[in-house]
């Protein structure tokens, strides 16, 4: 439970902070808008179908104002940075960036749902008043007109008897961007299933900017004044006295006609700011995309992985972290990640790409064509990584294409240690490689080779012990294996460590979310509160 | 991540529309508004709808992911072959299931919506996509490591040919003569 804590103890505290004032949120706005007497006639027309459109409006102000900040990676970098003093666990709170994005774009849709019923309930509710079906007091409040001369104002949004309920939305600002902004919400929400992003991701990026619209259309959706409240007028007009007598309105001195106004429109205030601060954050990204990037030496390496080694003055990168590069002559508009697999400790930065789409495709068909591309490059970002100095033993656990970050970690401790860095504390690493294809292997081994020749010189064969695990094996592999087990070096990469053969150890290594649940409950598990035993720091990164 | 395989999102997008459909029609009805009728059409087409979609599609490319529990589903829309095949088909029928929503406010949201899936389903159809039902696979046959199939290139050691003729008087007695003595000592 300690452990637990300890690993994920602020997540849960900001998660409670956040979902507990969309719940004040929720039940301060239903309550001042069931209970306020200023809204007293307009519940006689709507009944609680107006608090419960309210509520939800008043948390989703709160949701659109959160949901553009964790997006911004530029800011979050920063803040970061700022953050070096403070610890661990803060900084890993903004790794969480996008699992919050989610968790506030869910609330954010089902808060829409509410309240577009609720609307719906107002809106069919407010054209049976107007057409007296609701008895004597809702009708004279629908009756009352918009007038200067007879000094009244209306109550009823809905002012002539041939409105319908469609009508009324598709005429209303409110109504008509009301529509507009849930469709484009529910195109970004269908376009933003796991199954299309992970699939077709420009589908998903491109639709995503229908955000545009949908804040656009958020900022003027009030702009109608149509949910009124009571004014006070002079003389007052008492509610409860006057309420049963709407045929004697205006003419006793108890009971002049009761004057309405439209509530100011709020929701731009809640939004503006990181309205602002998006704007800078796509800002910045484009000043960094105009920064000249020069490509120092580009390499194929086998099975079709690009290895780009780039120079951008003035870039300065710590372990582990990503870039996201720009190639104008592909697509203006993509922007992709990629994990840099140099060390700070070398005068370039360098990414491996390997192709899995149509981006990256294209990027290496290309290949002869470098000189005239121009790239950009937005970064770096942070993640995990940079810690793992820190410890004194480290496990670094990889799958796939995501040991890429641990090129850049392993080459890094190994120019600390040669140059005596004295912030290292590593004194050994264990490093676990899970794969399911050989081919992948051959630029990473190439490294580990280098690290393992480079290591028995100094006779430090033990710094580094690393586990390879094959998981897309057939018979031949096996047999290969059988017939060259007493070679010295393994077959499959060269290296003096065996290759393991394991039967399909999980069903997808492309989505490591599992194998990253099921490490961090042992770590959980296995950690000891006690400092000075052994504790298990888990750090995860996925894209 | 490849070519787009349009119908993966039309699948999605019609789903999300089907839902908001057949919502808008228990709002309709629930409230009794003028124009229920509508909103009890757009419960049924709804709900038909969610049916018809909740079955992912195999796709061309990549690895299809299930929905949960999605067989019975996959198996009854199998059913019906060509007409469940075919994009074109349900592109028209989602845009012909669609118009009635749009003459009652609550069911116009899922009216557009599923307008809008029926438009993607159009693309996907114009591009060539079907839908292939994902059935469970059968093992594939084991394969065995190509070295191991080479024929013997020698025939197995046999005795030198004396030893082989059968002795003519104990052909009766013999029911099985081993061409070669089998025994320890001899």
């Amino acid at each position: 439970m300690s452990n637990w804590i300890i690993n994920q103890g602020l997540s849960a505290f900001i998660l409670v902070v956040w979902m507990g004032i969309n719940i004040f949120l929720f039940v301060y706005y239903y309550l001042f808008y069931d209970l306020g007497p200023q809204f007293e006639y307009t519940r006689e027309l709507l009944g609680s179908a107006l608090p419960w459109a309210r509520a939800p409006a008043a948390v989703l102000n709160f949701n659109c104002m959160l949901i553009l900040l964790p997006v911004c990676r530029n800011l979050l970098s920063l803040l970061r940075g700022s953050f070096i003093c403070c610890g661990r666990s803060m900084r890993k709170q903004l790794d969480k960036n996008l699992t919050f994005h989610k968790l506030v774009a869910y609330m954010i849709a089902l808060m829409t749902a509410v309240h577009t019923v609720a609307h719906l309930l107002n809106a069919d509710w407010y054209t049976n008043s107007f057409q007296g079906r609701y008895g004597p007091l809702a009708s004279k409040l629908s009756m009352l007109g918009d007038s200067r001369e007879l000094n009244t104002t209306y109550l009823n949004p809905i002012r002539s008897n041939s409105t319908t309920p469609t009508i009324f939305v598709f005429t209303t600002i409110a109504g008509l961007t009301g529509v507009v902004i849930t469709l484009a919400l529910i195109l970004i929400i269908t376009s933003s299933m796991e199954v299309i992003r992970r699939s077709y991701f420009e589908v998903f990026w491109y639709t995503h900017h229908l955000f545009i619209i949908f804040f656009a259309g958020l900022v003027f959706h009030g702009a109608g004044r149509i949910v009124r409240s009571q004014q006070v007028t002079n003389p007052p007009h008492n509610n409860s006295f006057c309420k049963d007598q709407p045929e004697n309105w205006g003419k006793i001195p108890e009971c002049p006609v009761p004057q309405f106004a439209g509530g100011f429109p709020q929701t731009w205030m809640w939004v503006i700011g990181p309205m602002i601060i998006y704007l800078c954050e796509r800002l910045l990204r484009f000043i960094r995309y105009m920064q000249p990037v020069s490509y120092r030496k580009i390499v194929i390496r086998p099975s079709k992985v690009l290895e780009l080694q780039l120079v951008k003055p003035g870039f300065k990168m710590e372990v582990g972290q990503y870039v996201f590069l720009n190639c104008p002559a592909i697509s203006q508009l993509e922007w992709h990640p990629f994990t840099m697999t140099s060390a700070p400790e070398e005068d370039f930065f360098s990414v491996h790409i390997r192709s899995v789409g149509d981006w990256t495709e294209k990027l290496i068909k290309m290949k002869f064509f470098y000189l005239c591309l121009r790239m950009a490059v937005d970064g770096p970002f942070g993640t995990a990584s940079e810690d793992v100095f820190d410890y004194e033993v480290s496990m670094l656990v990889g799958a796939g294409i995501g040991v890429t970050p641990f090129a850049s970690i392993l080459k890094s401790i190994w120019y600390k240690f040669k140059d005596s860095d004295p912030k290292l504390r590593t004194k050994r690493i264990y490093f676990y490689w899970l794969c399911r294809e050989t081919y992948a292997f051959e630029w990473f081994a190439d490294l580990l080779q280098v690290l393992e020749k480079d290591m028995e010189e100094r006779g430090m064969r033990d710094f580094l012990t690393y586990k390879l695990y094959l998981t897309g094996w057939d018979q031949s592999h096996v047999n290969h294996a059988m017939v060259h087990f007493d070679k010295d070096t393994d077959i499959i990469t060269g290296l003096k460590q065996k290759t393991h053969y394991v039967s399909k150890l999980f069903t997808m290594l492309r989505i490591p979310t599992p194998l990253a649940k099921d490490l961090e409950k042992k770590c959980v598990r296995y950690s000891d509160v006690d400092p000075r035993k052994t504790t298990f720091y888990f750090n995860k990164e996925n894209f | 991540m490849g070519k787009i395989e349009w119908a993966m999102w039309a699948n999605e997008q019609a789903l999300a529309a089907g839902l908001i459909y057949a919502t808008g029609g228990i709002v309709g009805v629930a409230g009794q508004f003028r124009g229920w009728q509508f909103a009890c059409f757009g419960i049924a087409a709804g709900v038909f709808v969610c049916l018809l979609e909740y079955p992912r599609s195999k796709r061309g490319k990549g690895t299809s992911v299930e929905r949960t529990g999605q067989y019975c589903f996959t198996v009854c829309v199998k059913a019906f072959g060509p007409l469940t095949r075919n994009y074109y088909v349900r592109a028209f029928l989602h845009a012909a299931l669609c118009v009635p929503g749009g003459f009652m406010l609550a069911t116009v949201l899922g009216c557009v919506c599923l307008g809008i899936g029926s438009l993607i389903y159009l693309s996907a159809a114009i591009h060539g996509e079907h839908w292939e039902p994902i059935l469970p696979r059968r093992e594939p046959p084991k394969r065995v490591g190509d070295s191991i199939k080479e024929p013997p290139q020698n025939p197995p050691p046999r005795p030198p040919p004396e030893h082989r003729r059968k002795k003519a008087d104990k052909l009766e007695a013999a029911a099985y003569d081993n061409p070669m003595s089998v025994t320890v000592n001899e």
